[in-house]
């Protein structure tokens, strides 16, 4: 049962042929088998999941007219505020805190009936690639428990690998829904900015956040981005429109007549053999179903990384200077006669990590007067060139694609003590982050060198998301036919798991 | 090639509000020499015609209608506070004796 799409739940949840009580704790069970294992949850929550589910089932008893994915399970990524629930977003600084309201996501979710197991783990605020950044310790890639899950929302698409959830919410600022769905075999998509709103977000770097649906289907994908997506007035940057109809396109499917526009520069030197062997077969399915298959090509996004790379840790720098220790939160050093200011000090020591302290650093270097010019000023220029690239590319093409991660999923401490290296995964995600338009990550199948997952990125113009869940969704046909069983039917199984 | 020492670091911490050990100071110095170097690329194409993004959305003044909606109860917007007093957030001293 819990290997079945989230879709298929939902039919089985509407005939009346199982319960989401049932399904409930069919997960939870999961969850007590493999989760010490493979570490995707901070935070289980049992009873509130169980009395959700049986509200569900009470209302639809009743006959009440249910939302497409009532009573399936989800898993929330830990940087989205629950009322009452646990919220640390990786982070000591956070231990504890039970926030007093609900993320707009989240009250979303409940609107829809959608039962939340619990909060996931990820990389400390957000910042990292590996999940290994998390302050309650790593989670383990479920296709080999010595790799990593990507990050940051490593938790988010470990759940769904290991059947934990077939479910989840990521958040993603420069490829933190996308590079663990590439490396976990699973769905992952970053709406528009400003489609999926901020509030009760908790903030990393403002201009590029962005909340999204993780699946282990494109249309499970599509399924949970309506429902969570829509304007907000409470998030000033959410757009007032339409949601784009991506749950028609995903299960339309049509890439008929579509140009698909390969970004030349997002490819070759730096990318791993089987990574570009699985992205050329994907072309060609591609192409097979109709697609016509063009280059562009994107000077700059050669210089997306670097411009990132001053962009987040700049507006790091500002979002991270709420946690200083007054209102909520660590408080260390409070003794008799201690300044706040030093209280603010040995609070913010003690309670962030490392990245998180080099990236509120180098934020504030990179904003400090003499040197805002020069770093942070020609940073917004480089964002400025990279929206030009995409919007002259998307005249060409009605999308643009390219491998999702320049390689597999490394070894757990692999790349821990080199930043430069561990940032180098994220060189194909930012550039859509930088122009705020969409992106998704589907599997592609697994390298031949390491037999590892591999995954395919999908971009589309602002507010024309429904574009990659057609192609998304006609690529994921293809290869379902080819392969004739889904990938993560081949993932190696987890002791223990049911 | 930029370099930031050990100094400039304990200078950029203190306005961070974050204490460091003189070993976190020394080591972030190295880093960061090799991170600068890496980020300093922005500057080799954003010219002077080039106009700066901060944010994706061509918002402005984004306004909601004037009307009272529910907020949290002060007993929520405490409940999350390191210590408090009377309805309030106690903190530590602020301003100086003298």
């Amino acid at each position: 049962m819990i290997r079945n799409s989230a879709s298929e739940m939902a039919s089985k949840l509407a005939s009346g042929e199982i319960t989401s009580v049932e399904i409930t704790h069919a997960h939870l069970d999961q969850i007590s088998a493999v989760d010490r294992d493979v570490h995707a949850f901070l935070h289980v929550d049992t009873e509130g999941a169980l009395d959700q589910a049986a509200a569900v089932d009470a209302k639809r008893k009743n006959g009440e007219r249910l939302s497409p994915l009532a009573g399936v399970p989800l898993a929330l990524k830990d940087v989205m505020t629950q009322k009452g629930i646990p919220t640390t977003c990786g982070s000591k600084i956070l231990k504890g805190w039970r926030p007093p309201y609900d993320s707009t996501v989240v009250a979303n979710l409940k609107k829809n009936d959608i039962v939340i197991l619990g909060k996931t783990n990820m990389d400390e605020f957000a910042m990292g690639s590996s999940t290994e950044n998390s302050a309650y310790g790593p989670t383990h890639n479920p296709w080999d428990l010595t790799r990593i899950p990507g990050g940051s929302g490593g938790g988010s698409a470990a759940a769904l690998a290991a059947f934990e959830a077939p479910l989840a919410i990521g958040t993603d600022t420069g490829g933190s829904i996308r590079q663990p769905a590439a490396v976990t075999g699973t769905v992952g998509v970053k709406p528009t900015y400003g489609g999926v709103s901020r509030y009760g977000l908790v903030a990393f770097s403002s201009s590029l956040d962005q909340a999204g649906p993780c699946a282990r289907t494109v249309l499970d994908a599509a399924l949970l981005h309506e429902a969570i997506a829509g304007h907000d007035p409470k998030d000033s940057t959410s757009i007032n429109a339409p949601v784009p109809a991506v749950v028609a396109a995903a299960k339309a499917g049509n890439v008929k007549g579509m140009k698909i526009g390969v970004v030349k520069e997002l490819n070759g030197d730096g990318y791993q053999k089987g990574v570009r062997t699985r992205f050329e077969e994907s072309l060609e399915l591609l192409a097979a179903a109709g697609a016509e298959i063009v280059e562009v090509s994107a000077p700059n996004f050669e210089y997306a990384l670097a411009a990132y790379y001053l962009i987040a840790p700049s507006e790091c720098s500002s979002n991270l200077a709420r946690f200083d220790a007054m209102r909520y939160g660590l408080r260390v050093g409070d003794n008799d006669g201690a300044s706040a200011e030093s209280v603010m000090n040995l609070t913010r020591e003690v309670g962030f990590g490392r990245e998180v302290k080099r990236r509120i650093i180098l934020g504030t270097y990179a904003l400090s007067s003499g040197y805002y010019d020069a770093y942070y000023g020609s940073a917004q220029k480089v964002r400025t060139l990279i929206t030009q690239d995409f919007n002259k590319a998307f005249e060409k093409a009605d999308v643009l694609v390219s491998p999702t991660c320049p390689t597999t999923a490394f070894k757990i401490g692999e790349k821990a003590n080199d930043p430069l290296a561990m940032y180098l995964n994220d060189i194909a995600t930012i550039p859509v982050n930088m122009a705020g338009i969409g992106g998704m990550s589907l599997p592609s199948g697994v390298a031949e060198e390491d037999g590892l997952p591999v995954g395919f990125q999908i971009m589309s113009p602002v507010m024309k998301d429904e574009r990659m869940y057609s192609v998304g969704a006609a690529l994921e046909a293809a290869l379902l036919s080819k392969w004739g069983a889904p990938l993560l039917s081949t993932i190696p199984a987890l002791a223990g798991s049911k | 090639m930029t370099s930031l020492s050990r100094d400039d670091v304990a200078k950029l911490a203190g306005l961070a509000r974050i204490e460091m050990s003189d070993q976190e100071l020394v080591s972030l110095s190295n880093e960061f020499t090799v991170i600068l170097d890496a980020v300093a690329r922005v500057q080799e194409v954003a010219g002077a015609d080039v106009a700066p993004t901060s944010h994706p959305l061509p918002l402005r003044n984004v306004f909601r209608p004037d009307v009272v909606i529910p907020s949290l109860l002060p007993a929520d917007a405490l409940s999350g506070a390191p210590a408090q007093e009377d309805q309030r957030f106690r903190v530590p001293q602020i301003l100086g004796e003298e």
